[in-house]
Order: structure tokens, then C-alpha cells, then sequence
């Protein structure tokens, strides 16, 4: 009973917080307008957090300057502004790498990187791989190996995979299982998974 | 669904008819061979589109406030505050009065941005009136146990009897008694359940994540008041569903009020929070078995009484597998189910059947091993070529048989300790098998076209739903089959309910009913190619064949023309349709399979680390090798995580789920794999159908965790009876093997 005073008076303040700000739809402008980007992007109710921050970053070796919210994760940024909606929000807490990208080369869930923070960064997402129509060896390996079944943990495997393989190229087994121990399949397909990682590093050797 | 109406479904042996369909083929050249996905490209490019990837223009954001409490009244919902908060264009009230689950839904904003939303149900203002409540079997048993339902607790579900249990005992030379408890499991689908809704004048769209478009679009339309004509359901791409996604769900429809209202459309994604709560769970078991047997092994009585749990509804039946798989003249069922105030079960991968499997196969390597059997003996000792529960009717196929050769050989069977407990050292291995009944018969009335354009193209169209077993990919194949093409020469379209009508894709049903229904509709495109060849090439048509693209006179084979030329000779695009004809009466239908498992258990910490499995199936002609292994690969690992990690862990007092997460609800990772070693005993079933084949999605699911526990029994001589089968448990049974000793 004693919380209860308390949590009205904040919702009070909330409100009239937000009534000040007049519908908060200010501040949300993109600094630059992108692909696939709707119009109702920027009707923004809640009033952004104290700063928007400008960030500029590379994406799949495109130049992407936008404002983000200190809330925003990159995850957020990925899917709902660039429309990149390979990596996908399972968790959504660092427990299943179905959001895992290449950050400066390195496997990382994006679902718990700040967006603000990828500020003068290069980014990989899945749909970066391919050259054009020619899929990268790795997404080869998962189409003849079948290293998946409903292809929603997919991206995020590909991704910890191509980042295992450009620091361990010729990979044990046991690394194999190591550096996908990250990255959760829930139809149970991990050993297919493996056989795929193995042959695309069998391949990139060849090439 | 209801599961017994999705049970009723699986078993798909009804209507039987008399009409037996055209002959499967003895070979085949494309159907079978190792068939890499069609869409495989669109996958591993991250541009297959599932329901969490659908964003539209002016596109709102759905969240539920879910109860936090067991057992409550929602006295007053205040929605003052969130009304005024903008951004938010709608607010629904969910509920009123009572409340029997945590995370049941109370009320539901629309926002323009999923932040907004999230912000917004936390300004909604409930009161709750607590009430008491009871969140396990065990406390719900009890006298004096708060009343989930208006009705009593504990329900009788099942009961089956054949012969007199009692002169079955009685004629035991040896009888045994075992109690098997399974915990209950979360689905955990990758892709959380997710809806967009969007209307258009009075007629409705939804993109589901669903394994069910036609359940979900009859649902849909009756909760909302109109007719199933004015409802249209597509699902494109989904992550996963092990049915919990078999069925239109609350907040499928809580989406379509909230875009009705608003006029905008509206998307739902559940957190994994909500997917652990409320959208379905395997109910836990409490199975006891007694058995009688004469000394050589020939079985005399059954009987199992099951208590389950399936929260607020009614728990699985898991009494088939001991009904059916082995021959038996006297058993006697008995299932109840106990309410409690959680999350109602749904069907799971193979509902009932992995736990009744991890109770029957436990049972037979206990009681085999009292009798001085080897335990795959024992299990030849009771074969039987005839379905038992279904009066003794005879399989139209059964490969069980060589599913114990192939699976024996390939494990090194010999190898195994001859007395249990008998390995040496701290760490002990061991092996275990466990033998698999499933249906699997497909569903007659299926429905699927097939389309020729006057271009050369190809469509083959049916409303089903590829949820990850490579439907798209079997269709085109039994479609370039047909007709002499190449599966890439075959534009599959499936996942819409504007399509011809197409069971659930759950209980193995998919590739048995439309496989078939694609070849139904492609002979019939064949067979008008045939006539339109024969003006052509001036022969019978019956002389015409239909392959490497082109159409040929069997006799003279450079008499030919090209499939694309001919189909220019067509007036317009022609439409055939197939359907999946009759099951032929006085047979079942059933899949078998055995799995071989090998573990090492460290009896000083307790971990169980599975080495290898051997999974061996039959289920008749396999569509595609390389789809198939996936599928095998895929119900042995969930086993694994079945028998060594899965479990809800509620708080009794709270009656809150502790661990809705995947943090600390364990799943099987890469680290935790065995090899696995995935076969198939090839033979075509000779009258199922025109391909000759049986469903796998459930089949590689079932046998595996009594397997494992059965090699764990092997390995240490002492036998857990429950799982998951944590160091905890493990510690303990050898801490009571010591001490009994």
C-alpha cells in the first residue's frame, strides 16, 4: 500500500511531462532519408530521451548518417529503419544470436549494442554477403548441407559462422561447436549446421 | 486447436474408403534423391520475409497488458492515463472478473511505435482482487486445493481396456511396477508468435505466424462475426511453431479489433516472456506402468495409469505407444488430468507420445532386464504385425523389424554392458534404444492445383504451409516428376488461404496429404500434355512420355517436342486439380522407427554427455533424402534436450513461472550435440497413397529421450524415471544406488 502514492505521482509527472512536450513529434526527422523509409517513421509520440544522437556508420559498405535514441539498440536500427530485416529480434536480451552481425568484423548480438554506439563503424548484416547473385561460400555450404529447417536462426548462425571462419579457417569440430555456441536453432538442426561450416571452409581453402 | 481434435487430426485415418489411390511407382528419379530447398537462397540471404519482418506504411504496434497473477479478479481497469499519452491511437479492455493464468491477457494499446506501446500498457491502472491459487499437480490433488475450474481439479480424460488385465497378471510369471515423470516444456519457437492485421473496406488480411492458415481464418472470423469469405490468412516465411501455432491465437484477434478500430494496420510480436506464459507448453506426466511377463519374455498385462498437466487444460493422453507397439493381450488404461492456474498445454511435437514413449520404453528396459533379457530381445519377442489398439488390424506397412537390424548394427549393439552399472571408471557409458509408433497417414480431401502457362511456366498452388520441412521444395519435386521438368522449373505457392484447402502442418500430416494431392493434380496435367503431344506427334497418347523437358514418343524417342513449345499450342493457362484420395479401408497406418543412443555419465558431477545416436525410421517412401536427415537430425536433438535440460520451473508460492526465458529455460546448443546418425528403412507403402509415403515430423521426436535414459540406465545401473535428467537428479539416484546396495 505504501508504493501506491508513489506510482500515481509518477505517473502524474509522466503525463504532464509529456503534455510539455505538445505530442513529442519534433526531433525524430531522419538526418537522411533511406531506402524503404515510410513516412509514418516519423510520427513519433513518446518524446525522444533527453538527446538524439547523430551517428554515421557503414552498413553492408553503404553510408548511413541518422539520429537514434540512446534507447535504441542496433538491432532496432537495423530492422525498423533500414528495413535490414535479416537479423531477427528472438530474445532480445543476449540469450539466442538470431541478431547476430559483424561489427568491425567481429560476431556481436546486435540486440544488445547500443545503437548510439556503432557511430564510425562497419557493419555486416546477412544481406551483405552475397556478390550480387553469388551467394558468399558459407551460404552455399547451408543451402547443400541443409543447415537449417524454418531458417529463422539462419542469418545469425551464418553470420557467427563467417566470423569463426575469418580468425579459425580451417576449424576442429570441437571449434565448430564452440564458435556457434552462441547462436541457438530451435528445430534442433545443429548438427547439419556443422557438416555446412565444415565444407565452407573446406571451400574458401580451395578459392 | 483442441488436442483432441488435433489428435483426432494426426491419426487422419478417417474418412477410410474403398477407392484405393493409383499405384505408387517402385522408383522415382527426382522424388527421393537429396534435394537441396528451392528457397534456400531466399533464406540464407536473410530475404525470406517472416511476420516479425512486415512493416506497412502508417503501420501501428500492439502490446497486452498481461495478468502478473495466477488467480485474481480484475476489479477495475483505469485507463485514464494511457489515453492521453500520444502516440497511442486505441485502447481495448480484455478482460473482466476472474483471471486463472499469469499472463492472461487484461488489456491492449495500439501505438505508433513499439516503444509508445510498451510505455503505454504500463500506464494502464488494474485492481486486482487476489484470489488463491494452485500451480502444480501435486498441490491441486490435494484436498482442499483451490478450484481451478468451476468442476473438480482432477478429470478423468481416457480409459481403454482389451482382454482381462486380471488373468493377465495372473498368467505373469514376473511382474513390475515403475512410476515415469516428464516435466513440462516450453515450445520456444525462434520466431515468437506474431500477427499483422490489415482491413481493407469490411474484408480482413493477416499475416500470421501460424502452422495453420485455414484454422487461424475460421477462427478469426468467428470471434469476430463474419463470414470466413470476408477473412483472408497468409503465411509467408515462420520460425518455428512444434504446435503452438496450430490455432488462431487471443492476440491475433486483439490485433485485427485494434486495426478495425483504428483503421491502420497493426502488428503483434510477442516477447519471449509472453511466448513462455501463454501461448502453450507440453503438459508434464505421471505415468505408472505394471507389466507382466512370462520368464521368456512373452508379455501377458499392461497397464498404465497417467496423471497429466496441461494447466487450465486438459493434459495429454499418453497411453498409445503402450497400446500399440507391442504385442499384448491384456491392457488396462486409466488417464486423469489435474488443472492448475498456468498456462493452458497445446500440442507438442508429437503430443503424448514422447511422454508415454519415455514411460513404455523405460518400463520394457526395466522389466527386461528383471527378466534377464537383452532389451532389443525382449522387444522382438513382442512384435506384432497389427495394429493392437485398433482391434488387431493389420499395418499396411511396418518397418520396425528392420529398423532394430539396421539401428543394432550401426550402434555396435554387442558393445553395450551386459549387466547395467557395469562400465568401469568415474566416468561409466552406456547404451539404450527405444522404439518409435506414430501415425502419419495424411488426410484425404487435400487439396492442390497445378497451373500450365503458355509460357513454358509452371505453378504448383495448395493452401499449406511449409513451417520448415521443405514442403516447397517436395512439391516442386513431385511436380517435375510428374511432368518431366526440373524442380526449379515449378513455382511453388502455398501459405494463403485464397489457395485450395490444406490441413494443418503438425501430427506429420503435411507431405502424406499434400505430396499426394500435387500428384494427383500433375498426373491430370500429364495426362492432358499426353493428348495435346499425341495430335502433335501423330501417336497414341498413351505412347507419350514426359521427361528431360520434353514429350516423346516411347518408341521412337527423337520424335519429340519440347515442353515449352507445346504448351504455346495451349488456348490459355490450364488448371488441374488434384486432391488426396481415401485412406483404403481394413489396414492402419502407422510410422515406426527405433533410436540407439550411447552416453557417458561422470558419476562425479552427474553430467550426462550423449555421444551418438542411431535414428532409424520408416515411413515409407522418403520425398527428399537430404530434407528428410534434417528432420531426423532435428527431432533427435529436441529429444536430447527433452531428457537432459527442459523444464518450467514455477514459483509455488508465487505461482509465477520463473524462468520464462531462454537464460534459464536450458535448450540443447551446439555444444551439447552428438554425432547423429539418421537412416531409413526404404520400402513404399503399398496403398497409403499415390507416392507411398508417411509423414516425419513427429516420428523423429518421440523415441530419443527414453533412449538416452535407457543408455544413462545402461551406463550406471541405476534408472531416473524422470527428465529432464539434470547432475542434480543423476547425483542423487547414484547417491540411493549406493545406499541401497
Amino acid at each position: 500500500m505504501e508504493n501506491r502514492p508513489k506510482k500515481k505521482a509518477r505517473t502524474v509527472t509522466r503525463r504532464a511531462f509529456l503534455q510539455d512536450l505538445g505530442g513529442g513529434t519534433a526531433g525524430a526527422a531522419l538526418a537522411t532519408r533511406l531506402r524503404g523509409q515510410s513516412a509514418g517513421q516519423a510520427e513519433v509520440s513518446l518524446p525522444p530521451a533527453l538527446s538524439q544522437k547523430n551517428v554515421t556508420f557503414k552498413v553492408n559498405g553503404r553510408d548511413v548518417s541518422l539520429d537514434v535514441d540512446p534507447r535504441d539498440t542496433l538491432l532496432e536500427v537495423l530492422r525498423e529503419r533500414l528495413k535490414l530485416t535479416g537479423a531477427k529480434k528472438t530474445c532480445d536480451r543476449g540469450e539466442c544470436g538470431g541478431c547476430t552481425v559483424l561489427i568491425d568484423g567481429q560476431a556481436v548480438y546486435s540486440c544488445l549494442f547500443p545503437a548510439v554506439r556503432a557511430d564510425g563503424k562497419q557493419i555486416i548484416t546477412v544481406e551483405g554477403l552475397a556478390e550480387g547473385e553469388t551467394l558468399h561460400p558459407v551460404q552455399q555450404a547451408f543451402i547443400e548441407k541443409d543447415g537449417y529447417q524454418c531458417g529463422y536462426c539462419t542469418p545469425g548462425f551464418i553470420m557467427s559462422s563467417v566470423a569463426l571462419l575469418s580468425h579459425t579457417p580451417t576449424p576442429s569440430p570441437a571449434q565448430i561447436r564452440a564458435g556457434l555456441s552462441g547462436n541457438l536453432c530451435r528445430c534442433g538442426n545443429y548438427v547439419k549446421i556443422h557438416e555446412a561450416v565444415a565444407a565452407a571452409s573446406q571451400k574458401m581453402r580451395k578459392a | 486447436m483442441k488436442k483432441t481434435a488435433y489428435l483426432e487430426t494426426a491419426k487422419g485415418n478417417r474418412p477410410q474408403g474403398k477407392e484405393s489411390p493409383a499405384p505408387a511407382p517402385a522408383e522415382f528419379k527426382l522424388i527421393g534423391q537429396p534435394t537441396p530447398r528451392v528457397d534456400g537462397k531466399l533464406v540464407v540471404t536473410g530475404r525470406a520475409t517472416y511476420t516479425h519482418d512486415i512493416f506497412f506504411k502508417d503501420m501501428l504496434y500492439a502490446k497486452i497488458l498481461r495478468s502478473p497473477h495466477a488467480s485474481t479478479e480484475v476489479v477495475s481497469i483505469d485507463l485514464s492515463a494511457v489515453q492521453s499519452l500520444p502516440g497511442v491511437k486505441a485502447v481495448l479492455k480484455l478482460k473482466d472478473g476472474r483471471v486463472k493464468y499469469e499472463g492472461e491477457q487484461v488489456a491492449a494499446v495500439a501505438a505508433v511505435s513499439e516503444r509508445t506501446a510498451e510505455e503505454a500498457i504500463k500506464l494502464i491502472r488494474v485492481e486486482y482482487r487476489t484470489l488463491p491459487h494452485v500451480v502444480t499437480p501435486d498441490k491441486a490433488m490435494a484436498d482442499g486445493a483451490p478450484r481451478v475450474h468451476d468442476s473438480a481439479n482432477v478429470e478423468k480424460i481416457n480409459e481403454y481396456t482389451r482382454g482381462n488385465i486380471d488373468q493377465g497378471f495372473a498368467e505373469a510369471e514376473v511382474t513390475f511396477e515403475r512410476t515415469y515423470r516428464t516435466a513440462i516444456e516450453i515450445h520456444h519457437p525462434v520466431e515468437t508468435h506474431a500477427s499483422v492485421a490489415k482491413w481493407d473496406e469490411d474484408e480482413l488480411t493477416v499475416w500470421d505466424s501460424t502452422q495453420a492458415i485455414f484454422n487461424v481464418r475460421d477462427g478469426l472470423a468467428e470471434a469476430l462475426g463474419i463470414p470466413e469469405t470476408k477473412v483472408r490468412v497468409i503465411k509467408m516465411y515462420m520460425g518455428g511453431g512444434f504446435g503452438s501455432k496450430l490455432d488462431v491465437n487471443e492476440h491475433t484477434i486483439v490485433a485485427a479489433r485494434l486495426a478495425q478500430e483504428t483503421g491502420r494496420p497493426v502488428k503483434i510480436t510477442l516477447s519471449r516472456k509472453e511466448n513462455s506464459l501463454c501461448v502453450g507448453n507440453r503438459p508434464s506426466t505421471q505415468i505408472t506402468i505394471k507389466g507382466g511377463a512370462k520368464k521368456d519374455g512373452t508379455l501377458t498385462a499392461l497397464s498404465l495409469k497417467n496423471f497429466t498437466c496441461g494447466g487450465l487444460d486438459r493434459g495429454d493422453e499418453s497411453s498409445e505407444p503402450l497400446i500399440d507397439v507391442y504385442k499384448c493381450p491384456n491392457v488396462k488404461v486409466e488417464e486423469f488430468t489435474v488443472f492448475t492456474n498456468t498456462g493452458a498445454g497445446r500440442a507438442t511435437r508429437a503430443p503424448g507420445h514422447v511422454q508415454g514413449t519415455f514411460a513404455l520404453e523405460g518400463f520394457m528396459e526395466e522389466l527386461a532386464v528383471e527378466l534377464g533379457l537383452d532389451p532389443l530381445e525382449f522387444r522382438r519377442k513382442n512384435y506384432t504385425a497389427s495394429n493392437q489398439g485398433g482391434t488387431g488390424i493389420v499395418y499396411s506397412s511396418k518397418g520396425l523389424d528392420k529398423c532394430y537390424d539396421i539401428g543394432a548394427q550401426k550402434i555396435g549393439w554387442a558393445r553395450r554392458n551386459k549387466k547395467p552399472g557395469d562400465g568401469q571408471g568415474k566416468k561409466k557409458s552406456g547404451l539404450g534404444m527405444a522404439s518409435q509408433i506414430w501415425w502419419g497417414g495424411g488426410v484425404p480431401g487435400t487439396l492442390a492445383d497445378i497451373k500450365l502457362h503458355r509460357d513454358g511456366s509452371v505453378e504448383a498452388i495448395s493452401g499449406t504451409q511449409d513451417i520448415g520441412c521443405g514442403t516447397r521444395t517436395y512439391m516442386a519435386t513431385v511436380a517435375a516428376e510428374t511432368l518431366g521438368l526440373e524442380p526449379q522449373d515449378i513455382t511453388v505457392k502455398i501459405g494463403d488461404t485464397v489457395y485450395p484447402w490444406a490441413p494443418i502442418s503438425g501430427g506429420s500430416l503435411t507431405a502424406p496429404s499434400v505430396g499426394p494431392a500435387v500428384r494427383d493434380a500433375a498426373l491430370k496435367a500429364a495426362e492432358y500434355l499426353k493428348g495435346l503431344a499425341a495430335k502433335k506427334l501423330s501417336v497414341p497418347a498413351e505412347d507419350v512420355v514426359l521427361a528431360d523437358k520434353k514429350l516423346f514418343d516411347k518408341n521412337k524417342p527423337e520424335n519429340s517436342i519440347a515442353f515449352k513449345d507445346l504448351v504455346k499450342e495451349m488456348r490459355r493457362q490450364a488448371v488441374f486439380h488434384g486432391e488426396r484420395g481415401p485412406l483404403p479401408a481394413g489396414f492402419a497406418y502407422n510410422t515406426f522407427g527405433a533410436h540407439f543412443a550411447e552416453v557417458e555419465v561422470d558419476t562425479e558431477t552427474g553430467r550426462i554427455s550423449v555421444l551418438k545416436v542411431v535414428a532409424v525410421h520408416e515411413v515409407g517412401r522418403v520425398l527428399n533424402r537430404l530434407t528428410a536427415e534434417s528432420q531426423v537430425v532435428g527431432g533427435v536433438t529436441q529429444g536430447i534436450s527433452t531428457a537432459l535440460f527442459e523444464e518450467r520451473v514455477l514459483d509455488e508460492n508465487a505461482g509465477k513461472m520463473v524462468n520464462p526465458n531462454l537464460q534459464n529455460y536450458k535448450i540443447a546448443t551446439s555444444m551439447d550435440m552428438p554425432e547423429i546418425v539418421p537412416l531409413f528403412v526404404d520400402l513404399v507403402d503399398p496403398r497409403i497413397n499415390n507416392l507411398g509415403n508417411k509423414g516425419l515430423g513427429e516420428p523423429p521426436r518421440i523415441p530419443s529421450s527414453a533412449a538416452v535414459a535407457n543408455a544413462v540406465y545402461n551406463a550406471v545401473g541405476v534408472h531416473l524415471r524422470e527428465i529432464p535428467m539434470t547432475p542434480d537428479k543423476v547425483l542423487k539416484a547414484l547417491q540411493g544406488k549406493e545406499a541401497g546396495s
